[in-house]
């Protein structure tokens, strides 16, 4: 998964000095519950700070100042040990690139289509997405007793830059791919907001691409076809 | 003994059960003079649970029906009394009046439970007559006291992960209180967050204690006694001494209160000790062996044997031996890393200075272990 959030929006102040003039970035690594419950913790703060601190180890520092009906805040600090990722590692970490994609199209209402998902995962392991360039998606199980497709109709595709590839495509022509459905499931119920935008590609047989986008936010998921 | 609960005091009972949970496995239940006493320990006698419902707490209170002399006295399985009062939202909203009854000719503690619409539910639960299970201790003997209303300490343990075994309870610099997770010696310290949450000390009621006061103690546990607070809505109290001097948290209201007293680790040199391991043969001499010097006495509960009447149960006690093996890997939620504790508690080593002159209040050991 992708993530990225643009300081302005979040920060209203923003400190960073990277590993060199022409590497300003930093790479940590932790692990995302700890950051979660620090930050669950800041829900009515008056301010939250984060610094990236040297304690028995490196550690980002959460610094959360609560409201109190004494004369001075309450402070919570949280210290959750990261490890910071040497540059020659760095090209692990790029940002992946858009696959070339057979086809794009427009989720529906992510509330749906978690609630479609989470029955079928009581029925199989995996579950096979597929979509067109007509604004056709179906999410189909299949078990030696039963199957089940879900359709969602007048999705629309989204318009890409070049869209040279798919000029070709006969849109009616389903692509399809099998993914693990926790997988899935763990993608859909992590969203607690309605995305401005949410869309998916789809490249035939290899990999589903999530792409969600908020005003603040964007948010990429990429899930690999099972064969 | 018979006593009759009614209308919100069934959910204030059942609160006080789901809190005694959290520390022991057994639930032990004594008619006393002033009241009903339900009183609980952990398996490694590192915590000691007791609450005390007045007579008045009761629409009616029996404790012993004469001719009986001595009101009797039971321990049950937790599990088993927990399930009478699962749900305390459920109660409050269906149960009009609970009926506690227990005589000794009969080999059942019957809890009944009238419910609207003339529902009635009877639970009756199988016991073990037993000894008193007394701890000896004494808020007033704590030099430093720490009070305030039990939504201030919610809010004040939020912060931490609810998998926290155990929290450092301390005064800075700047008479700032705060609350810092304990991370165990073998946890690996590149792993594991650490949480503090410091208040300014205006919002308790009380603060007597020193800068640089400090216990670290089981948040677990201490949480069953804070959760009953809260939905009480009482302050906390708590009591407390040097490290290693159990801490004692107290409630209390007209009608009812509450003690909980929780061992604490000693200071950082004294927990580097071999802690004593299990099964080295009976629980009081193992104990002996490593902390020769210390007045085993003083650190034990008075365990009054009581005279079995009649009806045939099980050994009041288990064997010093079985209790080793009860003992080992603790299930009992809440329950600190055994070994740890169980030294310290047996062993806190005092000052050689400050030889015990008042009995110090820990837990005891069954008085069978003393052969």
């Amino acid at each position: 998964m992708w993530c990225e959030l643009g300081q302005g929006n979040f920060f209203d102040e923003f400190q960073m000095e990277g590993v060199a003039a022409d590497h300003n970035e930093i790479y940590l690594e932790l692990t995302p519950e700890n950051l979660s419950r620090a930050l669950k913790t800041a829900q009515n703060a008056k301010t939250v700070k984060i610094k990236l601190t040297n304690k028995h180890c490196p550690c980002l520092t959460v610094a959360v100042e609560l409201p109190s009906l004494s004369s001075s805040s309450r402070i919570v600090t949280h210290d959750i040990p990261v490890g910071v990722i040497p540059r020659k590692l760095w090209t692990d970490f790029r940002e992946p690139t858009v696959p070339d994609f057979d086809v794009s199209i427009y989720l529906p209402v992510l509330k749906t289509m978690k609630s479609v998902v989470e029955r079928m995962k009581n029925i199989s392991n995996h579950v096979v997405i597929e979509a067109n360039l007509k604004g056709e998606m179906n999410l189909k199980i299949e078990t030696d007793l039963v199957c089940i497709t879900t359709h969602f109709k007048d999705l629309g595709n989204p318009l890409w830059a070049s869209e040279d590839a798919s000029q070709d495509r006969d849109s009616e022509n389903m692509a399809e791919a099998r993914i693990d459905i926790k997988k899935l499931l763990q993608f859909l119920a992590g969203q607690q907001v309605n995305p401005t935008k949410a869309l998916c590609n789809i490249v035939h047989n290899r990999i589903v691409h999530f792409i969600l986008l908020h005003e603040d936010v964007s948010l990429q998921y990429f899930i690999p076809a099972l064969s | 003994m018979k006593c009759l609960v009614t209308g919100g005091n069934v959910r204030v009972l059942g609160k006080a059960a789901h809190s005694l949970s959290r520390i022991g496995d057994e639930l032990y239940l004594e008619p006393l003079e002033n009241g009903l006493s339900l009183r609980t320990v952990n398996a490694s006698r590192s915590a000691f649970a007791c609450f005390l419902f007045a007579p008045l707490f009761f629409q009616h209170y029996q404790a012993a029906r004469p001719p009986q002399a001595q009101p009797p006295r039971c321990k049950v399985l937790m599990k088993s009394f927990l399930s009478v009062f699962r749900s305390p939202v459920a109660l409050e909203k269906t149960v009009e009046r609970c009926c506690i009854a227990l005589s000794p000719e009969s080999s059942r503690l019957v809890i009944q439970l009238h419910c609207k619409h003339g529902v009635t539910k009877t639970h009756n639960l199988s016991f073990q007559e037993c000894e008193s299970l007394q701890a000896i201790f004494d808020p007033a003997q704590c030099p430093n006291l720490l009070r305030a209303p039990a939504r201030v300490l919610v809010e004040a343990v939020a912060p931490f992960s609810p998998a926290l075994s155990e929290v450092t309870l301390g005064v800075s610099p700047g008479r700032r209180v705060v609350f810092r997770s304990y991370l165990e010696e073998d946890t690996d310290a590149t792993k594991a967050m650490m949480t503090e949450m410091s208040l300014n000390e205006e919002e308790f009621q009380q603060l007597e204690a020193q800068e640089g006061a400090s216990i670290t103690f089981c948040l677990k546990e201490f949480r069953g006694l804070l959760s009953f607070a809260e939905s009480a809505n009482l302050p906390l109290n708590i009591h407390f001494d040097v490290p290693g001097r159990p801490a004692i948290f107290t409630i209390e209201d007209s009608l009812l209160d509450g003690h909980f007293v929780l061992a604490t680790l000693s200071e950082p040199d004294l927990c580097s000790q071999e802690p004593s391991r299990p099964g080295q043969g009976a629980h009081s001499t193992m104990h002996l062996d490593d902390f020769a010097n210390d007045d085993i006495d003083s650190y034990m509960i008075a365990m009054e044997t009581t005279v079995c009447e009649g009806a045939a149960v099980a050994p009041c006690t288990p064997s010093p031996l079985s209790e080793e093996e009860e003992a080992e890997p603790s299930v009992v939620p809440g329950t600190p890393p055994l070994k740890k504790f169980r030294s310290l508690f047996f062993g806190s080593v005092l000052a050689p200075t400050e030889p015990p002159c008042e009995p110090n209040p820990v837990l005891a050991e069954d008085s069978d272990g003393e052969g």
